[in-house]
């Protein structure tokens, strides 16, 4: 960190924990951002002349004497278009060689978009996995997480989603990632040439972990800069972000803070927001969408984690080993986009809405016939069709690896629909049966 | 002289203010941050320090910085104008807000104040007058809007003099009051009035006597809510509480509705702002954004003025009660809420409660929503507000405080099922785990009869035994399998999923079947509850299961048609023919 000139360097810190320092200062204001023994460290609480101050990168090292400078100004990041194909750490430093970028540095975490000036968030974005697609659709201007098990392959499925998207910008905030799977992306992004449109934010699991607090705020005051002054649409993809609150407990705890549920702070559901809300869709074109990473510990979604995200994020989408076919499936029970209302049957062909439901309900029929088999019940005609249903939805539709446009999705949907049940069975509406059930052949 | 102070310490948004004169619980403060004046509210005071929440973000307020106290607590403006405005939680008006993102401190005013209204004398000179007595009304989009005297004014006053009728400005005075000692008092047709304090300016507070139609049938059928009642809707995320709370706020028989989006997704009231200045109310033939008021505190804005939120929509319903109006409050989610009550709770350091909720909270609740009721006013009228919220219980489990604290407080219980939710059965209301303790109101079962038909609550709760002995005998044919019942049981399962697919779902986003008017419910009802009288021959179960899937299907497509449309008429055509096929003799009244 740079000194200026005229900034008073303190030499007496009087309290250290793991991830704070207390010393006494004058003049400080509120989140300014401060270097302690050289370590970037930020105000989080003041007292009279008494001031804490979380260090990023852990207390390791420093002295009752180390030196602390104020900077007088909160985190920023320097934002123009150079931002772009670049690599950065928390700290929007650049972490492959190179050039700072040069722009104009602005606050992150800033104000709230005025929910008034926002538009209903109403293009789809078409990822050609149809259990995103055809059952959970995702909007621009949406924020979504993929609740998932360490163990699958969520950041695959987040790179392929972001690929297809055909967004003008994505950017990558990662929290606690492995080094591997950072490379993964890099790798990926780089064959598919898309290395320019991509700006990356990191920490790994070789850095400090309170330092990625500043992640998500770092990316999306990025994603700002595009979708605000550039009118572009911008993809955010935000993993891991329980990895994220596991930071902001460290810190809450060293300030001995009351924890409330699982050992996270009372403000868990207020700090998820402030990112989360960050999603939008503009009035000049522009949007920020954001889909995030919520890894669960034994597919516990009643953890706060999971559970405050899920009261805040707009769906979530589970992923399923389905036993049955050997695919990774996106689970059509658990999973829901609360946004594809408003464009499921408008923007996309008028049978989707029920399509997709009576699917949905056919498939739960099958889950029902399959506990009846493993309790040992005979299972019936229609149970038996059911399942056959079942195996073929799971493989053509459900799959991850399938790869086909929405109304492909619905045509398929209507051709298993004839295969295995009468009308009755289907229950969708007269006129909608009329038009779409497959003529048989002559 | 105005109490001043400084900045003594900052954690996060409570400032801790060592102040210089008399300082008030609750009272509001400007803190300067450079040119920027930010609003708090004071939550605690100690010797000369008073703790304050601020709402706004407090990045860079440094130590010493400038505080000055207004000697009053956190106020809303109350005047012609409010309906169909789009509020923070502390009424600034969203509207008018120039820049795209929301600046700190920025302040915008609730009402035009310039605005012009045609008033209409309702009192003349002589007339005696006291705290909510109606002065004059003028017409505020369709609703005759009271000007009223002031409710802080306590007393007795007499009119000395009140404008003609005509043109007049919102802050012109319209009437002149003298109290008993013959001082004088200009009212215009503004006036403020303490969020926290409940605006108690009439006779009495009796029982509800009659209920509030939403067109749900979940609710209007099975359990109703009261006019002037209040109830709560809670459920894990994804049960659909929102969509619920739109259809509600849409459809209810209501003549002013307040909805407090209180930290939740921006993007919903996005919906509300998008959506209803387009919809037509299906009562007036009016758009449905002209009897509504958003507040509007999304979960990203600060945390404080979220706890306001509440507040500044209940005491705009309760004004809007006073003019002797149907007011309708709906607040998603109150849990939010309590949060923000947390977060501050936590921040004082004071010792917490359950789940680290400060331990004041079922208080604090059950005073809210003791607010919302039905009144007789000072001059015969009848008002009323009827308060709706959500709770969004930690993980879903309905054990934790917030959800506890509410069941203590609100008369109905719509508990959100996540296992109906996964089976797509919406709205997600439990049919058995949920409650309307106004069914066991004599002056509702009184009120029902008339409204609806003779008997009625009687034939509610024959709805849901018949429910919940469909769910017995399908916990039965799970354990013994489908063989291993009497096909009795069969049919039993099969009559509470006919009540639940006909009458407890329905499709919030069909045209026809998202609004179910209680002559509609009342004709569905009875034509399901005759068939569930009746007993079937069935051979073995398939042919049971068989014939009720092709029944509910049948019904389904009734309940997408227009009622008594030919396309109606010949779908309950087709009903009687397959009834008729397969009943056996019918069962003995």
């Amino acid at each position: 960190m740079e000194t200026r000139a005229f900034q008073k360097i303190y030499t007496k810190i009087d309290n250290i924990t793991k991830a704070t320092v207390s010393l006494r200062a004058s003049g400080v204001g509120n989140d300014e951002l401060a270097s302690v023994g050289g370590k970037l460290a930020q105000v989080v609480k003041i007292t009279g002349d008494l001031v804490t101050l979380q260090v990023f990168s852990g207390t390791e090292g420093i002295t009752t004497d180390s030196e602390v400078v104020f900077q007088g100004e909160p985190p920023m990041l320097k934002v123009s278009d150079d931002l772009a194909g670049r690599f950065f750490n928390a700290y929007g430093q650049p972490i492959e060689g190179g050039a700072e970028v040069e722009g104009e540095a602005r606050e992150i975490g800033g104000p709230t978009v005025n929910p008034f000036k926002r538009l209903q968030p109403s293009e789809l974005i078409a990822t050609g996995i149809a259990g995103i697609d055809l059952n959970n659709t995702i909007v621009t201007g949406q924020k979504i997480p993929f609740f998932a098990d360490p163990d699958q392959p969520y950041n695959q499925v987040m790179a392929m989603v972001a690929l297809r998207a055909k967004a003008d910008k994505i950017i990558l905030g990662g929290m606690g990632m492995t080094n591997d799977d950072f490379l993964f992306f890099k790798h990926v992004f780089e064959n598919a040439g898309a290395l320019d449109r991509i700006v990356s934010f990191v920490n790994t699991t070789e850095n400090p972990p309170v330092e990625r607090l500043l992640v998500p705020d770092m990316a999306l005051t990025a994603a700002e800069y595009f979708a605000v002054d550039k009118g572009q649409k911008v993809l955010v993809l935000l993993t891991d972000m329980t990895l994220y609150a596991d930071a902001l407990a460290i810190v809450s705890n060293r300030m001995d803070q009351i924890p409330s549920k699982d050992s996270m702070p009372g403000s868990l559901y207020s700090d998820l927001a402030k990112i989360y809300e960050k999603a939008v869709q503009l009035p000049n074109g522009g949007s920020i969408t954001i889909i995030a990473v919520t890894t669960l510990s034994g597919g516990d979604i009643t953890h706060a984690v999971p559970d405050n995200t899920g009261y805040i994020t707009e769906g979530q989408l589970f992923l399923r080993n389905d036993s049955d076919t050997g695919k990774v499936i996106v689970d059509p029970f658990r999973s829901l986009s609360r946004l594809k209302q408003l464009v499921i049957g408008k923007k996309t062909r008028e049978d989707h809405p029920q399509v997709m439901n009576a699917a949905v309900r056919l498939y739960a029929d099958a889950a029902n016939a399959k506990t009846k088999l493993e309790n040992g019940f005979d299972l019936s005609d229609y149970d038996e069709r059911t399942l056959s249903f079942a195996k073929e939805y799971s493989t053509k539709l459900l799959a991850i690896d399938v790869n086909i446009e929405i109304t492909t999705m619905l045509d398929t949907a209507w051709e298993l629909f004839a295969k295995y049940f009468t009308k009755a069975e289907v229950a969708i509406k007269d006129e909608l049966v009329a038009k779409y059930w497959p003529k048989k052949d002559e | 002289m105005k109490t001043t102070g400084q900045v003594a310490g900052i954690i996060s948004n409570i400032v801790i203010v060592k102040v210089d004169g008399p300082v008030g619980q609750n009272e509001i403060c400007s803190v300067y941050l450079g040119d920027t004046k930010m609003m708090a509210e004071v939550i605690k005071v100690t010797g000369d320090k008073a703790y304050v929440q601020v709402y706004d973000s407090t990045r860079g307020l440094k130590i010493g910085d400038r505080v000055e106290f207004e000697g009053h607590m956190l106020e809303v403006t109350l005047g012609p104008g409010i309906l169909s405005r789009n509020y923070d939680g502390l009424q600034n008006d969203l509207e008018k807000m120039d820049s795209l993102f929301i600046q700190r401190g920025s302040r915008t005013e609730p009402l035009d104040f310039d605005a012009t209204w045609e008033f209409t004398p309702l009192a003349k000179a002589g007339d005696p007058a006291s705290a909510g007595s109606w002065l004059g009304e003028v017409t505020e989009k369709w609703i005759k809007h009271k000007i009223m005297t002031p409710f802080a004014m306590n007393g007795q006053y007499t009119v000395k003099s009140i404008v003609p009728a005509g043109t007049y400005k919102t802050t012109d005075t319209v009437a002149v009051l003298t109290d008993t000692d013959g001082k004088e008092y200009p009212v215009t047709m503004v006036q403020r009035w303490p969020v926290k304090q409940a605006i108690k300016a009439y006779q009495e507070k009796p029982r509800p006597t009659r209920i509030m139609e939403t067109g749900v049938r979940a609710i209007d059928t099975f359990n109703p809510i009261a006019e002037g009642g209040t109830g709560f809707i809670p459920g894990p995320f994804g049960a659909g509480k929102t969509v619920l709370q739109h259809a509600i706020s849409k459809q209810a028989d209501a003549d002013v509705i307040i909805f407090i989006a209180c930290g939740e997704r921006a993007n919903e009231v996005v919906e509300i702002f998008t959506e209803f200045p387009r919809l037509d109310d299906p009562r007036t033939g009016h758009k449905l954004m002209e009897r509504t008021t958003i507040i509007c505190n999304t979960s990203n804005m600060p945390v404080a003025a979220r706890e306001a939120s509440v507040y500044t929509g209940m005491t705009i319903g309760e004004y809007y009660r006073a003019m002797g109006l149907k007011v309708l409050i709906l607040a998603d989610s109150t849990s939010r809420w309590a949060q923000a009550l947390r977060e501050m709770s936590n921040r004082l350091e004071e010792l917490p409660g359950q789940d680290a909720f400060p331990m004041d909270l079922p208080a604090i609740i059950s005073n809210f929503y003791a607010r919302a009721g039905l009144v007789h006013l000072n001059n015969g009228a009848t008002g009323s507000v009827t308060f709706i919220g959500t709770v969004s219980p930690a993980g879903g489990n309905l054990k934790e405080p917030v959800t506890e604290s509410t069941k203590k407080a609100a008369r109905c219980f719509y508990a959100l099922s996540q296992g109906r939710a996964d089976s797509k059965r919406y709205p997600a209301i439990d049919p058995l785990d949920s409650y309307s303790k106004y069914l066991e109101y004599p002056e509702i079962v009184e009120y029902l009869d008339g409204r609806i038909e003779k008997g009625w609550v009687d034939l509610v709760y024959k709805g849901k035994t018949l429910v919940q002995r469909g769910k017995e005998a399908y916990e039965q044919i799970n354990i013994l399998g489908d063989d291993g019942v009497p096909a009795e049981y069969h049919e039993r399962y099969w009559k509470s999923e006919l009540i639940d697919f006909v009458i407890l779902q329905q499709d919030a986003f069909d045209a026809t079947d998202a609004n179910c008017p209680i002559e509609r419910q009342q004709y569905m009802y009875n034509l399901v509850l005759d068939i569930c009288d009746k007993s079937f021959r069935f051979g073995e179960f398939t042919q049971c299961t068989e014939f009720f899937k092709q029944l509910i299907n049948i019904f389904k497509q009734m309940n997408y048609s227009e009622f008594k449309s030919d396309k109606f008429e010949d779908y309950r055509r087709q009903i009687d023919q397959l009834v008729e096929g397969q009943v056996s003799t019918p069962k003995e009244a």
